[in-house]
C-alpha cells in the first residue's frame, strides 16, 4: 500500500495553482514579449511631452525632410528626422502612440460593452433573444467594415471622436460571438443551476456567477479587438478618411510619407514599424492570455 | 513444432518518456502464436496489453520507445523493416480491430469506400471487384442488405453494426493474423456475445491466428487456446487455456479467477473475490514483482529479481513461489 | 438537404434586406444628398429644387421602399459624379475586384493549408514555429503598409513589378500577396488546430492499420475532416477580403470596385456608395451561403440526416 500513500503525497505536495500560473506565464515567451513591449509603448506615450522635447505640430521650412540618426546628414535635434513640413518625426511618433492607444482602448471598450451585452443575453436567455442576436451578428458580419466606416466618417467628418465611436459601433461582432458561446457553456454548469435554485435574481446570476467565469475570454477578445481597431484607424487615416491632419496619427504619417517613399523609404518605414510592433505586442498579449487560460493547456 | 510461428515476440519493451520520468509500460514480454490459434491477453487497464498489440502492428506513437530481442511475423523480423514494407503487411497479412467502433470509422466516407480501400491498398483489383468483395464480407459478418449498406455513412449505423463493419474491413484481405483489442467493450451486453461468436467463427473458418485483448475472463474461457496474463507491463503467467484455468499458478491469476462467478459453483449472494489495492506506478525503475504490494503471499524476496517457472507443457509463471509450495486457492 | 438549403437561403435574403436598410438609413441620416448633388456653388433654391426633383423631401420609408424596389430590379440610380447608372459603373469595375479576390483567397489557401498541415504533423518542430511566426507577423502587419513596403522593394528598388495600374497580370501579383497574407494567418491556424484534433482520432489509426501510407492518411483521411471548418472560414475571409479590397486597390491604383468606392466616398457620391455596400455585403452573404452548402456536402452528418 506504500505506493498509494506516495501518490497521495505527490498530489498534495505538487505545485499550487498560483505557482502553476506563474510557471505558465513565465514559460510563455510570446506573452512576456507582448507585455514588455506594450508597457514600454504605454510609458513612451504617457511620457511623450517629456521625451519628445519638441512640439509635434511645429513646422519649420528650413528643417524639412531631415534624415533619421542612422543616415548621413542627420540632425541631433531630430533623432528620427523631420517630415515634409519640418515637423519632428520622433515627437509625432510618440504623440501618435497616444492616438493609437486611445483609439484602440476606447473603441474596444465601446464595442466590448455592446457585444458583451448582446452575447451574454443571447447565451443566457436563448430562444428568441438568441435568434435575434445571432441574426444581428450575421447582419453586422455582412457589412463591409472598411467601406461603412469610411462612408460614415466621410459624412460625419473625420475627427478623433467620430473615428473612435464609429469603430466602437462596428467592431462588436467578435465580442458577441465569443461571449454568446462562453455564456452557453457556463449556463449549463451546476453552480449556475444552484444559484437559480436558491432564487437568485437574473441580474445577480449574470453579474456574479456568469461574468467572472467568462471574463478571461472577454479580456482576450478585448486585446484582439484593440489591435483590430488600431489597424483600422490607421487604414482609415491612411485613406484620408480617418483622423485628419495635422493630428499625428501613424496611419496619417504613412499616408503623408507616401509621396516621399520613392526617395526616402524611412518616412513610411518608421511609423509602419511602430504600428506593426504595437499591434504585434497586443496580439501576442492576447494569444498568450488565451494560451495560459485555456483549460487544455493546464497540464 | 516445425512450422514457423505466425508471431514470435521476445523481450518486448515499451517505454513512454514523460515529464516525471520514463514510464516502463511494457517490460520484457515473450509470447508465440501459431497458425489458427487464439491467444488471449488478459489484464487490467494500464497493464500494457493494448500497447503490446499496437507494437505488433507497428502503430505505436513515435514518441514511445519500443525495443525487442525478437518481433517476428511469419519469420520476418518486423523491427527495422522499412515503413513501406510494414505497410504492405498491415491490413493485408495482419489486421486489427479496435475497441471503439463509434469513432474508428472515418465519418467523411461511406462504408463501401472504407471497406474497398482496405482491398485496393493491397491488391491489384478494380473498384467493382473491391465492392463485390465488400458485399461478400458484409454478408459474412451478418449484415443484411449488404449492397445498400455500402452507400451509408458510419453515423447512420449502430455501434454493433459499426463493429461488424470494422471486422469485415479487417478481413478484406484474408489476413493470417488478426488482433482484436477489446472489440466488444464499448458495445451493449447483448451485442457483445454476438460479436464475439462472429469473430471466433470467422477465425476458425478462415484459419487465422488471433490475438484477443480483453479483461473479461469469461470471454477468455470460451475462446482462448492460449492465455497470457499481464500485470503492470509484464506477462506474469501464460500457458494453454486449460492450464491457466485449471491450474493457475501466479497469485494474480488466482485472484482474477476468484473474481468471476462460476455457474453451478458460485451461490447467489455469495461474495465474489476482489484484489485489494491499485496497480503501482511504473514511472522510474521497477524492481522485483510489481504485484507484491497487493499479494497475500508477498515476502522480502519479492523485491528481488523474480525467477520464471516453466513446466513441460509450456505453462510458465513469474513468481518466487513455485507450483508446489503455493497456497491452495 | 433541400430544406436545409432553403432555410439558409431564407436567412441569407433576410440578412441582405437588413443590411440594405441599415446602410440606407446610415447614409440617409448622416448627410444631405441634395446639397451633395448640387455641389458647393449651388444656391439654396437649387438645392431645394433638386430635393423635390429627386424626391428627397419624401418620408424616409417611402424613399427606402422606392430605392429597394428599384435596387431589386438592378437599378441603383444615377451616380452623382459620373452621371451614369450606378449598376453599369459597378459592373464595369467588378471583374477586377473579383479577380483580385479569387487570386487573394487562392494565395491564402495555397500557402495556409500546406503550412497548417505540416505544422500539425510535427508540432513544435521548426516548421511549426515558422508557420506560427508567419501567421503572427501577418496578423500584426497593416496591409496598406505591407503594400507600400512591397512597392518600395519590388517596384522601386528591384524594378520587377509595376507599382500601380490594372493593365496586365503583373499588376495583380503584389495586391494578391497583400490581400492573401491578410486572410492567411486565420486559415492556417484553423487548419493546424483542426488537423491536430483529427490526427488523434481513432479513424486515423484505423486508416494506418489498413496499411494506408502517410500521405494518404494525411490528405484523404485527416484533411477531409479537418477542412470542414476551414471552408466556412475561407468563405468569411473571402467576403472580408472583397470588403477590404478598397484599401489594396487604392494603394496599387487597381481600378476595381474598391477603388470606385474610395473615389465615390471622397466625392460624396451616395448612390454609388450605397450600392457598393450592398454589393460587397451581397458577396459576403453569397459566399457564406455557398460555404454552408459546401459543408453539408463535405460532412455527411449534415447532408444525410
Amino acid at each position: 500500500m506504500a505506493s498509494n500513500i506516495d501518490t497521495l503525497a505527490q498530489e498534495i505536495q505538487g505545485p499550487s495553482p498560483a505557482a502553476l500560473l506563474r510557471r505558465r506565464v513565465f514559460g510563455h515567451y510570446g506573452l512576456l514579449f507582448g507585455v514588455t513591449v506594450l508597457i514600454v509603448i504605454v510609458a513612451l506615450a504617457v511620457l511623450a511631452p517629456l521625451l519628445a522635447g519638441q512640439d509635434p505640430y511645429a513646422q519649420s521650412l528650413v528643417a524639412r525632410m531631415k534624415p533619421p540618426f542612422w543616415m548621413e546628414g542627420s540632425d541631433p535635434n531630430h533623432l528620427l528626422g523631420t517630415d515634409h513640413l519640418g515637423r519632428d518625426y520622433l515627437a509625432r511618433l510618440l504623440y501618435g502612440a497616444r492616438i493609437s492607444l486611445a483609439i484602440g482602448l476606447i473603441a474596444a471598450l465601446i464595442s466590448g460593452l455592446i457585444g458583451t451585452t448582446m452575447g451574454v443575453a443571447a447565451g443566457y436567455f436563448g430562444g428568441r433573444v438568441d435568434l435575434v442576436v445571432t441574426f444581428l451578428i450575421n447582419v453586422r458580419l455582412a457589412m463591409p467594415v472598411v467601406l461603412v466606416a469610411l462612408a460614415v466618417v466621410a459624412v460625419l467628418g473625420g475627427s478623433l471622436q467620430v473615428v473612435i465611436v464609429v469603430l466602437g459601433f462596428l467592431l462588436w461582432d467578435r465580442f458577441a460571438v465569443v461571449m454568446r458561446s462562453s455564456t452557453l457553456q457556463v449556463r449549463g454548469l451546476e453552480y449556475v443551476n444552484a444559484a437559480k435554485a436558491i432564487g437568485c435574481s437574473t441580474r445577480r446570476i449574470i453579474l456574479s456567477e456568469i461574468m467572472p467565469n467568462i471574463l478571461n475570454n472577454l479580456i482576450v477578445v478585448m486585446t484582439l479587438e484593440m489591435a483590430h481597431a488600431i489597424l483600422l484607424e490607421a487604414a482609415l487615416s491612411f485613406l484620408g478618411l480617418g483622423v485628419q491632419p495635422p493630428t499625428p496619427s501613424w496611419g496619417l504619417m504613412i499616408s503623408e510619407g507616401k509621396q516621399m517613399m520613392l526617395f526616402e523609404p524611412w518616412v513610411i518605414a518608421i511609423p509602419g514599424v511602430a504600428l506593426f510592433i504595437l499591434v504585434l505586442a497586443i496580439n501576442l498579449l492576447g494569444d498568450g492570455l488565451r494560451d495560459i487560460t485555456a483549460p487544455e493547456n493546464r497540464s | 513444432m516445425s512450422e514457423e510461428p505466425i508471431l514470435a515476440v521476445e523481450g518486448l519493451t515499451i517505454d513512454i518518456p514523460m515529464a516525471q520520468g520514463t514510464l516502463h509500460a511494457v517490460r520484457g514480454i515473450d509470447f508465440e502464436l501459431n497458425r489458427g490459434e487464439t491467444l488471449c491477453i488478459v489484464g487490467e487497464s494500464g497493464s500494457g496489453k493494448s500497447l503490446t498489440s499496437l507494437a505488433v502492428m507497428g502503430l505505436l506513437p513515435k514518441r514511445l520507445e519500443c525495443t525487442a530481442r525478437k518481433l517476428a511475423f511469419c519469420g520476418t523480423e518486423l523491427q527495422g523493416l522499412p515503413p513501406s514494407a510494414m505497410r504492405q503487411l498491415r491490413g493485408n497479412r495482419m489486421a486489427m480491430i479496435f475497441q471503439e467502433p463509434m469513432t474508428s470509422l472515418n465519418p467523411a466516407y461511406t462504408i463501401g469506400d472504407q471497406l474497398a480501400e482496405a482491398l485496393l491498398l493491397h491488391r491489384r483489383v478494380g473498384k467493382a471487384e473491391a465492392r463485390t468483395r465488400a458485399v461478400e464480407l458484409l454478408g459474412k459478418v451478418g449484415i443484411t442488405a449488404a449492397e445498400s449498406r455500402l452507400s451509408q455513412y458510419p453515423h447512420q449505423l449502430s455501434g454493433g453494426l459499426r463493429q461488424r463493419v470494422m471486422i469485415a474491413m479487417a478481413l478484406m484481405c484474408e489476413p493470417e493474423l488478426v488482433i482484436a483489442d477489446e472489440p466488444t467493450t464499448a458495445l451493449d451486453v447483448t451485442i457483445q456475445a454476438q460479436i464475439l461468436r462472429l469473430l471466433v467463427d470467422l477465425q476458425r473458418e478462415m484459419n487465422m491466428a488471433m490475438i484477443l485483448v480483453t479483461h473479461d475472463l469469461g470471454v477468455v474461457a470460451r475462446v482462448a487456446d492460449k492465455v497470457a496474463v499481464m500485470y503492470a507491463g509484464e506477462v506474469v503467467e501464460q500457458g494453454t487455456a486449460r492450464e491457466i484455468f485449471e491450474n493457475p499458478s501466479h497469485p494474480y491469476t488466482q485472484g482474477l479467477l476468484r473474481c468471476i462467478p462460476v455457474p453451478g459453483r458460485t451461490k447467489p449472494g455469495e461474495h465474489l473475490g476482489s484484489i485489494p489495492g491499485i496497480v503501482p506506478s511504473l514511472i522510474g525503475k521497477v524492481e522485483g514483482c510489481a504485484f507484491r504490494t497487493r499479494c497475500d503471499l508477498a515476502e522480502s524476496a519479492c523485491a528481488k529479481p523474480i525467477p520464471i517457472h516453466e513446466t513441460e507443457g509450456g505453462h510458465s509463471w513469474r513468481c518466487i513461489h513455485s507450483h508446489m509450495d503455493r497456497m491452495p486457492a | 438537404m433541400l430544406t436545409f438549403a432553403l432555410k439558409r437561403l431564407g436567412l441569407a435574403v433576410l440578412v441582405a434586406l437588413t443590411v440594405s436598410a441599415v446602410s440606407f438609413s446610415l447614409l440617409y441620416l448622416s448627410g444631405d444628398p441634395a446639397s451633395a448633388m448640387a455641389g458647393e456653388t449651388a444656391t439654396s433654391a437649387d438645392i431645394e429644387s433638386i430635393r423635390t426633383l429627386y424626391g428627397f423631401d419624401r418620408p424616409f420609408l417611402v424613399q427606402y421602399a422606392d430605392w429597394l424596389f428599384n435596387a431589386l430590379q438592378g437599378d441603383f440610380g444615377q451616380s452623382y459624379y459620373f452621371k451614369l447608372p450606378v449598376s453599369q459603373l459597378i459592373a464595369d469595375r467588378l471583374s477586377i475586384t473579383m479577380l483580385l479576390g479569387v487570386c487573394g483567397i487562392s494565395f491564402a489557401l495555397v500557402t495556409a493549408i500546406p503550412l497548417g498541415v505540416a505544422a500539425a504533423v510535427r508540432p513544435n518542430s521548426f516548421i511549426d514555429r515558422t508557420a506560427l511566426f508567419i501567421s503572427v507577423m501577418g496578423q500584426a502587419m497593416p496591409s496598406f503598409w505591407f503594400g507600400l513596403v512591397l512597392i518600395v522593394i519590388f517596384s522601386i528598388q528591384l524594378n520587377w513589378l509595376p507599382p500601380s495600374g490594372s493593365g496586365g497580370w503583373k499588376n495583380f501579383i503584389m495586391p494578391t500577396v497583400v490581400l492573401g497574407y491578410y486572410a492567411m494567418p486565420a486559415i492556417m491556424r484553423l487548419t493546424r488546430a483542426g488537423m491536430l484534433e483529427v490526427l488523434n482520432a481513432d479513424y486515423i489509426r484505423t486508416a494506418r492499420a489498413k496499411g494506408a501510407g502517410e500521405w494518404r492518411v494525411m490528405f484523404k483521411h485527416a484533411l477531409r475532416n479537418a477542412v470542414v471548418p476551414v471552408v466556412s472560414l475561407a468563405a468569411v475571409q473571402m467576403g472580408f477580403m472583397l470588403g477590404g479590397s478598397i484599401v489594396v486597390e487604392s494603394i496599387f491604383a487597381l481600378h476595381g470596385a474598391g477603388y470606385l468606392a474610395w473615389e465615390s466616398i471622397g466625392r460624396n457620391d451616395l448612390p454609388t456608395v450605397q450600392a457598393l455596400i450592398l454589393v460587397f455585403a451581397g458577396f459576403y452573404i453569397v459566399f457564406t451561403f455557398l460555404s454552408d452548402l459546401a459543408n453539408a456536402w463535405l460532412d455527411p452528418r449534415i447532408r444525410v440526416g
